[in-house]
C-alpha cells in the first residue's frame, strides 16, 4: 500500500516537472538540496550545517560554471583561430570555382548563338518584319520602336511604368520623413535638414551660373524628345530621364527653397498619379476593344505630323511625367528624406 | 466573344488601376478598397472558372488590336482560372486577418502604401497566372520583386530591414538569370509567345541544333524561379522575412507570391520548353533532387527554430521541396499532385501565420514557446485555425495534406524505379518530422499556462477572429473537395499542353 502511494507521488513528481520543463537539472538539484536543508533545519538547528551546505553547493556551481566556461572558450578559440580560416578557405575556393564554372558556361553558350545581326538569325522572322513593314501605317508613328512598345506591346510598357510607380512608392515608405507642420518639424527632420545644409554647400555661383544657362535647354531638350517620340528616336523614358536630370541639376544649384515653389511632395504625388491613370484608362479602353474586335474610332493621323499616331503620344507624355518624377524623387528622397 | 471572357484582363487592369489611385486614397478608403477589390477580382474568377468548367475549352484573349505574336496576349483555362480564385480568397483572408496588426505596425502616414503594394501584388498574380507571354511575365516579375519586398519592411525594425535586403539581393539574382534564359531564348526562337517558343524549340530540338542554350536556358529557368519561390539551397533569404514581416506579409508572401513564381516554371515546362524536351533532357532530376533534400532540411530547420513564427517559415521550405519534388517526378500525374499540394498549402500557410499571429497577441508578444502555453484556450479561433492547418500540413486522412501526400506516392509509384523508393521514404521521414514540431506546437497550445505565468490581457480584433474561423473552414474544404479540385487540375493540365 505504502509502495503503491510512493509509486503514485513519484509518477505525479515526474508529471509535474513534465509540465514545468523549463528548469534544467541543476536548478533542480540545488532546490533539492535546500529543500533537504530546510528538514534538517526543523530538526535540529545548526547554523553551521546550513552555512556549509551552502558553500559546498556554490563551490559545485562555480566549478560547473567554469567548466562549462572553459569549454565554451576552447570551442569558441577553435571557431575563430581555426574554424574559421577553414570555412573561409573552402567558402572561397567554392565561390571562385563556381563562378569560373559559370563563367566559362555561359561564354560558350554566347558563343553557340547566332552571330549578332546575321541575316539568317531565328529573330529575323515575321515578327520583326511585320514590325518593320506594316508599323507606320498600322500605328501611325514613324518611329516604330515607338509604335512597337506603345502600340503593339503597350501592356508590357504599363508594366514598366508601373515598376517606376512601385519603386517610387516603395522609397517612400522606406526613406520619407515623417509630414510634420513646417512650424513644428520632428528631431528627425530638423535633423535631415542640417545635415543636407553641411553636406550639401549652396550658392556656388559657378554651378548657379551654369545652371542658369542649362536647365532651361536640358528642360526643353526633355520635352522635345517626349514630344517627338513617335517621330524620332526617343520617347517617354529617355525624355523623362533628361527632364528628371534638369530638375535635379536645378534643385542642386538652387537649394530647396527655390524648388519648393513648384514642385512638392504632392505635385509629385498628382503628377505621378494623374498620369499614369491617364495611361492605365486609355489603354484599357484600346485594350477592350481590340479584344473585343471593336473599332477604337482614335484616328492616326498622318505620319510624321506632330498630332499623329493616335494614342502614342499622350501615351509618351504619360510615361515622361512618370519617369521625371521618379527620377527626382528618388534624388530628393536619398538626400534629405522629403522634398 | 463572350463578355465572361474579358475575366483576365479586367482582373489585371482593375488591381494595377487600384493601386495607383490607392497612392492617393485616404487610409480607410483604401483599406476598404483593398478589401473590396480583392472580393471582385475572386467573384469574377470564380465567374470565368464555372464558365470554364462548362465549355472546356481554353481560349486566347487579345490586349489590344493586335494579334499574337506582334501584341500581346492573355491565355485562359480551367487551371488558370482555378488557382485565380484561390489566390484571390486567400489575399482577402489574409489583408482581412492581418489589418490590426498592419495598423499598429505601419507608420499611420504611409499607411495607405501597404495597400498600393498589396494591390500590385495582386495584379502582378492575375498577371503571371493568365499571361501567355514570357516577357509580360518578365515585367510582372520585377514589380512582384519590388512590391513584395516592400511587404517586408511595412514594419520597420532592424530586422526586417535585413530580410528586405537579402531579399532583395536573391530575387534580383533571380529575376537577373531569368532576363538572360528569356534572351538566350528569344536569340534561338525569335519568338515571346509561348507557342511560337515551343514549336520552334520542338524543331530546334530533333535538329539537334543549339544543344547548349537548350540546356543552359532550362538551368537558368530552374535556377531564378527556385531562387524566387526558396527552393532548397537557395532559401536563405526566407525564415527572415517570413518571420518578421507582418502577419498579412508573410501570409501573402508564403502562400501567394511563392507559388506564383512555382506555377510560371511548370508554364515554363509544359508551355514554353515542353515537358518531353525536359525529361529528356535529365534536367528534372535536379529539381527533383533539390526538392526532396529540402522536404528533409526544412523540416529539420524547423524543428530546431527557436520561435513559432519562423518554424512555420521554416516549413514552408519543406512544403516547396514536396511541390518540386512532385514537378522533378516528370509524369502529368506528379504534376497534378504538386499543383494539388500548392493549392492546399497556400491555404493551410496563410492561416498558419495569421493564427499564429493571434496566438503571439494572446501570450504578450512573448518569443519563448512556452509562453504559449494554453494559448489555445485563451484566443479558441485562433487555437483551432492553427491546429487545423497544422493538421492539413502534416497529413492527417480528411485533411488537404493527406490527400496531396496520397497523389504525390502514387505519382511516384507509377514512375517506378529510384525515384519511386526515395520519394516514398523521404515522403515518410519528412511527414514523421513534420508530426514531430506541428504536434508538439499543437501540445504546447493546449496545455496549461506555466506557472506564474500571468497573460497580459489583449484585445481580440474581430475581423482577424473572423477571418481565422474562415481559414480553418477553408482549410477542411480543400481536404474534403479535394476530389473535384484534383479532377479540374487534371483537366487544365490537359489544356496545357
Amino acid at each position: 500500500m505504502n509502495q503503491m502511494s510512493k509509486k503514485i507521488s513519484s509518477l505525479q513528481e515526474r508529471a509535474k516537472r513534465w509540465m514545468m520543463e523549463d528548469d534544467n537539472e541543476l536548478d533542480q538539484s540545488i532546490a533539492k538540496s535546500f529543500d533537504e536543508l530546510s528538514d534538517h533545519e526543523q530538526q535540529d538547528q545548526h547554523p553551521e550545517i546550513f552555512a556549509k551546505r551552502e558553500s559546498e553547493i556554490e563551490a559545485q556551481l562555480h566549478d560547473m560554471r567554469e567548466q562549462e566556461e572553459q569549454h565554451y572558450l576552447r570551442m569558441h578559440a577553435w571557431t575563430v583561430n581555426r574554424g574559421s580560416k577553414w570555412l573561409d578557405l573552402i567558402y572561397r575556393t567554392l565561390s571562385i570555382l563556381v563562378c569560373a564554372f559559370i563563367v566559362v558556361f555561359l561564354l560558350q553558350t554566347v558563343i553557340a548563338l547566332p552571330p549578332f545581326g546575321a541575316a539568317d538569325a531565328p529573330y529575323n522572322n515575321e515578327v520583326s518584319q511585320r514590325y518593320i513593314e506594316s508599323g507606320v501605317e498600322e500605328t501611325g508613328a514613324v518611329n516604330f520602336v515607338a509604335g512597337m512598345i506603345l502600340d503593339y506591346r503597350a501592356f508590357d510598357t504599363f508594366g514598366e511604368s508601373t515598376v517606376l510607380f512601385v519603386a517610387a512608392c516603395s522609397v517612400l515608405l522606406l526613406l520619407k520623413l515623417h509630414d510634420h507642420s513646417p512650424d513644428n518639424p520632428s528631431p528627425t527632420m530638423i535633423e535631415a535638414e542640417f545635415d543636407d545644409r553641411h553636406h550639401e554647400p549652396k550658392n556656388d555661383s559657378i554651378l548657379q551660373f551654369a545652371a542658369r544657362v542649362l536647365v532651361p535647354i536640358i528642360l526643353l531638350l526633355g520635352i522635345y524628345i517626349v514630344l517627338n517620340g513617335h517621330i524620332s528616336p526617343g520617347g517617354g523614358f529617355s525624355g523623362g530621364a533628361v527632364m528628371g536630370a534638369g530638375l535635379i541639376l536645378y534643385l542642386n544649384a538652387f537649394g530647396f527653397k527655390k524648388t519648393e515653389r513648384f514642385f512638392t511632395y504632392k505635385t509629385f504625388r498628382w503628377i505621378t498619379f494623374v498620369s499614369l491613370m491617364t495611361y492605365g484608362l486609355l489603354k484599357s479602353y484600346s485594350f477592350f476593344m481590340g479584344a473585343n474586335h471593336l473599332p477604337s474610332g482614335i484616328p492616326l493621323g498622318t505620319p510624321g505630323a506632330i498630332l499623329s499616331a493616335g494614342l502614342i503620344l499622350p501615351l509618351n507624355i504619360c510615361v515622361g511625367l512618370v519617369v521625371m518624377c521618379t527620377m527626382y524623387a528618388f534624388y530628393t528622397l536619398f538626400r534629405k528624406g522629403g522634398f | 466573344m463572350l463578355f465572361v471572357q474579358n475575366v483576365p484582363f479586367f482582373c489585371i487592369m482593375l488591381c494595377m488601376i487600384s493601386g495607383i489611385a490607392s497612392a492617393m486614397m485616404p487610409h480607410r478608403l483604401s483599406k476598404w478598397w483593398t478589401v473590396g477589390l480583392c472580393a471582385l477580382v475572386a467573384a469574377l474568377n470564380a465567374w470565368l472558372l464555372s464558365y470554364l468548367l462548362v465549355s472546356g475549352e481554353s481560349y486566347t484573349y487579345m490586349m489590344g488590336h493586335f494579334p499574337a505574336p506582334w501584341g500581346n496576349e492573355l491565355r485562359a483555362g480551367i487551371l488558370e482560372a482555378l488557382l485565380a480564385v484561390c489566390f484571390s480568397v486567400i489575399m482577402l483572408m489574409s489583408v482581412l486577418g492581418g489589418m490590426k496588426k498592419m495598423e499598429q505596425d505601419a507608420d499611420p502616414a504611409k499607411f495607405n502604401l501597404i495597400f498600393v503594394m498589396l494591390d500590385l501584388v495582386l495584379a502582378c498574380m492575375m498577371a503571371m497566372l493568365y499571361t501567355n507571354d514570357l516577357f509580360t511575365a518578365y515585367v510582372f516579375i520585377e514589380i512582384l520583386t519590388i512590391a513584395a519586398c516592400s511587404l517586408i519592411i511595412t514594419r520597420q525594425i532592424g530586422r526586417t530591414l535585413v530580410a528586405a535586403m537579402r531579399y532583395v539581393i536573391m530575387s534580383l539574382l533571380g529575376s537577373g538569370l531569368l532576363l538572360m534564359a528569356i534572351s538566350i531564348t528569344y536569340n534561338i526562337t525569335g519568338h515571346l509567345l509561348m507557342e511560337n517558343i515551343q514549336t520552334s524549340l520542338s524543331a530546334l530540338h530533333q535538329t539537334g541544333q543549339y544543344g547548349l542554350p537548350l540546356t543552359v536556358i532550362i538551368g537558368l529557368f530552374f535556377v531564378a524561379l527556385g531562387i524566387k519561390s526558396a527552393l532548397f539551397p537557395f532559401h536563405t533569404w526566407l525564415p527572415d522575412s517570413y518571420g518578421y514581416a507582418t502577419p498579412t506579409g508573410a501570409a501573402v508572401l508564403s502562400s501567394i507570391v511563392s507559388k506564383a513564381y512555382v506555377f510560371l516554371l511548370i508554364k515554363i515546362l509544359y508551355r514554353v520548353i515542353g515537358l518531353q524536351i525536359v525529361v529528356e533532357n535529365q534536367a528534372l532530376n535536379l529539381l527533383f533532387l533539390f526538392g526532396i533534400v529540402g522536404m528533409i532540411m526544412g523540416s529539420l530547420s524547423a524543428i530546431k527554430a527557436p520561435e513559432l513564427r519562423r518554424m512555420i517559415a521554416f516549413s514552408s521550405v519543406a512544403q516547396i521541396g514536396y511541390i518540386y519534388a512532385g514537378m522533378g517526378l516528370g509524369t502529368n500525374a506528379g504534376f497534378v499532385a504538386a499543383i494539388y499540394h500548392m493549392i492546399m498549402h497556400s491555404f493551410a500557410k496563410s492561416s498558419l501565420f495569421i493564427s499564429a499571429s493571434g496566438l503571439y497577441d494572446a501570450s504578450g508578444n512573448s518569443k519563448r514557446f512556452s509562453d504559449l502555453r494554453g494559448a489555445g484556450f485563451r484566443y479558441p479561433a485562433a487555437g483551432v485555425s492553427f491546429c487545423v492547418s497544422a493538421m492539413s500540413l502534416v497529413g492527417i486522412p480528411v485533411f488537404g495534406g493527406f490527400v496531396s501526400k496520397l497523389y504525390l506516392s502514387e505519382a511516384a509509384m507509377q514512375r517506378g524505379g529510384v525515384h519511386m523508393w526515395t520519394m516514398l521514404i523521404v515522403l515518410a521521414l519528412s511527414t514523421l518530422l513534420n508530426v514531430f514540431y506541428f504536434m508538439k506546437t499543437i501540445i504546447t497550445l493546449y496545455r496549461p499556462a506555466r506557472e506564474g505565468f500571468i497573460p497580459p490581457p489583449f484585445e481580440k480584433s474581430k475581423l482577424s477572429t473572423c477571418s481565422m474561423w474562415v481559414f480553418a473552414i477553408l482549410n477542411l474544404l480543400v481536404g474534403l473537395l479535394a476530389q473535384p479540385i484534383v479532377t479540374a487540375i487534371a483537366r487544365g493540365l490537359n489544356m496545357f499542353a
